[in-house]
């Protein structure tokens, strides 16, 4: 017990006794790895208030998940969101706290008092820096959580395109997400408009498989429960291929090769229910 | 006692709105009045509104295809409009197509298609 008080003591007198030169050379030592990226005014000052309460804590041991830990974890963990945000990689963020390390790297001559107080911030570091890292991939999360869902409100316009025709044009992979957002706006705009005539047109979406046929195939039966009839297009050779060799059957729902070709179709349907709008689409 | 669902006649067509989410009972009696009107006033078609209907189970659904279906052994063709939206997802996600049922986005619209219902009556037969 008294061994583990006086290495711990010893710890803190190595990193408080020549504060500001270890500071400085931690300092140095990860503005070398940012390359630049960041201000050396902002990097000091960050590194700066993360050793003092890192001193500060080891004064009442070195658990890290201890209360008195708590300033360092919120630092570090202010500062991985940061460089999540920013950019930077996994290692430039846990380098910034595993460059503590070097600061009492010990040689030869070093007192094995001193080692034994080494070894100790090792292993505290080791724990920071994995916790630093942890908080980066959980910020990256976050971050790619809500671009996905930014992508789900602008990935889905509804466009009209002639009275009574409207289009989603469909760019991107399809999951159940996105087609409920995509099926629930086509049927709301075919209201809206009174449109009876609705073009799905997948040119942008990559692939189709067995479950986004069952997607779109879904979106059609509904829009022809409401009353009105629609027509899937832009479907390029190799998805017509893949959708064949699936087995999937588009029964007797109208495909088109591209939009221009629904659009003859869609216009022609609509003057055969309508000789009105048949004579104004013609003029 | 359920309320009914009146059948009005307007012309050759009968129509049906649907004012109040149904209940089991009161799509049964819709199904009997609807077939009786049928026979006394020989309609020829028949235009159902749920445009105020928000819930659908899939007894509705069904009772409604095979209202449908009994119209057109009389004779009469059946079109169901207004349909909202969330009803129709709902009927797609309980698997209920409604094959062989006509639908049009608005009651003008369904009677514009039963209006010239029968041109395209004669090309499917």
């Amino acid at each position: 017990m008294t061994a583990e008080r006086r290495g711990s003591e010893r710890l803190v007198d190595l990193l408080s006794g020549q504060e500001e030169k270890l500071v400085g050379q931690w300092i140095e030592g990860v503005s070398h790895t940012l390359r630049g990226r960041l201000s050396a005014g902002e990097l000091g000052h960050e590194l700066r208030e993360l050793y003092a309460a890192l001193v500060a804590a080891l004064r009442s041991g070195e658990d890290w998940r201890a209360e008195a830990f708590s300033e360092v974890r919120a630092l570090l963990t202010e500062l991985s969101r940061n460089r999540a945000r920013q950019g930077f990689t996994p290692t430039e963020t846990a380098t910034a706290v595993f460059a503590l390390k070097d600061l009492l790297a010990p040689s030869s001559e070093t007192a094995q008092e001193d080692i034994t107080a080494y070894l100790r911030l090792n292993r505290l570091v080791d724990a920071l820096g994995l916790f630093t890292v942890e908080t980066y991939a959980k910020t990256r999360e976050e971050i790619i959580g809500s671009q996905a869902e930014q992508l789900l409100e602008l990935s889905t316009p509804v466009v009209k395109l002639w009275d009574g025709v409207v289009a989603v044009p469909l760019v991107g992979t399809l999951d159940s997400a996105r087609t409920q957002v995509v099926m629930e706006k086509l049927l709301q705009t075919l209201v809206d408009t009174g449109s009876d005539q609705a073009i799905i047109d997948i040119t942008g979406v990559p692939a189709v498989d067995t479950e986004v046929a069952q997607h779109l195939l879904k979106t059609v039966v509904a829009a022809r429960l409401m009353g009105a009839e629609c027509t899937i297009s832009g479907i390029r050779p190799q998805i017509a291929q893949t959708i064949v060799a699936l087995g999937i059957q588009f029964g007797d729902i109208v495909t088109k090769a591209t939009l221009a070709d629904a659009l003859k179709h869609a216009l022609r349907r609509l003057g055969t229910e309508n000789p009105a709008v048949a004579a104004r689409s013609a003029r | 006692m359920t309320e009914r669902i009146p059948v009005l006649k307007i012309g050759d067509v009968l129509l049906v709105s649907i004012q109040t989410d149904l209940e089991d009972q009161s799509v049964m009696n819709l199904q009997e009045d609807l077939a009786a009107r049928i026979v006394e006033t020989g309609a020829h078609g028949v235009v159902i509104d749920i445009t105020a209907l928000e819930i659908v189970d899939s007894f509705v659904g069904r009772m409604l295809a095979t209202t449908a279906a009994i119209s057109r052994m009389l004779d009469a063709e059946t079109v169901l409009v207004g349909m909202r939206p969330a009803v129709a997802i709902t009927l797609v996600e309980l698997g209920l197509s409604l094959g062989g049922v006509r639908t049009a986005l608005s009651l003008e619209k369904g009677l514009a298609l039963l209006a010239g219902a029968d041109p395209v009556r004669a090309d499917r037969a």
